[in-house]
């Protein structure tokens, strides 16, 4: 079954590229954004039938390699088919 | 003094570092490819070099970060070991967490290519010695993702145990957005571990140890190296 691991900076954690993409969006026209976060999505494709079990497993992987907890958050994602 | 120099698919500053080794001691380092399981028998020092460890894939010293050599070589530093990452070693070493903290994308989002002033805030480490508390020197820097980060209480924690290795200065040692061109917390350049024998900084002392590269700035760091780790 698919997983989806989205990455993001933590709160608090300066998102310079976040912030490029809201300059050049202001840029072309795009008023009133507050704040813009960019992250990384990343889609897995597993042997695993079982949706406990495939969560469980992305969130191992997310701590171990995906997400670097210093400065990230992640979160894992079972999308319906 | 036996030095390893570990490279990775994408390390280009190893030869760098063993010309660097190579004027202190009058002998060529050996390099280990990252595949290996063991440091070499009687290894002194172990150098993570510069460059782009796995294209700087996920995130920079990611992957590098469970290489099979890494096992050998937190061993080696719970040991006692004296570890030295410098740009990319030193972004392996917190992807490890042999080294707190993370370094971000530089705060103007530019890869920068120039040289930068450090400040010397613990003197009498191996990697010291030869320089005075207080002390600027100069190094070249060639990163885009040098922005030291971490927490404020692991912020607090390095200061407390005096494991702030250098700051970005000005060139008369002081601290200032200006001078701090990645926008790195508190000025960091490099810390150390506890023990303060696990150095990783994000500039290249090892660049400026011949007057044909410019300098010899960064010589007295090896020089001391090889002085504090002959036996």
């Amino acid at each position: 079954m698919k997983i989806v691991v989205t990455v993001m900076l933590k709160d608090g954690v300066l998102d310079p590229q976040g912030r490029a993409i809201g300059h050049a969006l202001g840029n072309l026209g795009f008023a009133g954004l507050n704040e813009v976060r960019a992250g990384k999505v990343i889609e897995l494709d597993l042997a695993e039938t079982d949706p406990a079990r495939a969560r469980q497993f992305g969130e191992d992987m997310a701590r171990k390699l995906l997400a670097n907890t210093v400065i990230e958050s992640f979160r894992v994602d079972l999308p319906t088919p | 003094m036996k030095s390893a120099i570990v490279v990775f698919p994408g390390t280009n500053r190893e030869r760098d570092v063993a010309i660097a080794l190579h004027r202190a001691t009058g002998k060529r380092p050996g390099t280990l490819w990252h595949r290996e399981t063991e440091l070499p028998a009687g290894t002194d020092l172990v150098i993570l070099p510069g460059g782009f460890s796995h294209g700087d894939y996920l995130r920079c010293g990611a992957m590098a970060a469970h290489s099979p050599i890494m096992p050998a070589i937190r061993a080696f530093a719970d040991q006692g070991g004296h570890v030295l990452g410098i740009c990319n070693g030193f972004q392996v070493l917190t992807e490890a967490q042999i080294l707190p903290g993370a370094l971000l994308r530089n705060a103007a989002l530019r890869f920068l290519s120039q040289d930068c002033h450090l400040r010397v805030e613990r003197a009498g480490t191996a990697y010291t010695r030869h320089y005075q508390k207080g002390q600027v020197f100069r190094a070249p820097m060639a990163h885009g993702d040098g922005n030291y980060n971490a927490d404020q209480a692991t912020l607090d924690l390095l200061e407390g145990e005096d494991r702030v290795a250098f700051r970005y200065v000005t060139p008369e040692g002081e601290t200032a957005t200006s001078a701090n061109p990645n926008g790195s917390a508190r000025s960091i350049a490099g810390v150390y571990s506890a023990n303060h024998r696990v150095l990783g900084l994000m500039p290249h002392p090892e660049d400026l140890v011949d007057p044909l590269m410019g300098g010899t700035d960064g010589a007295p760091l090896f020089a001391g190296l090889v002085e504090a780790l002959a036996a």
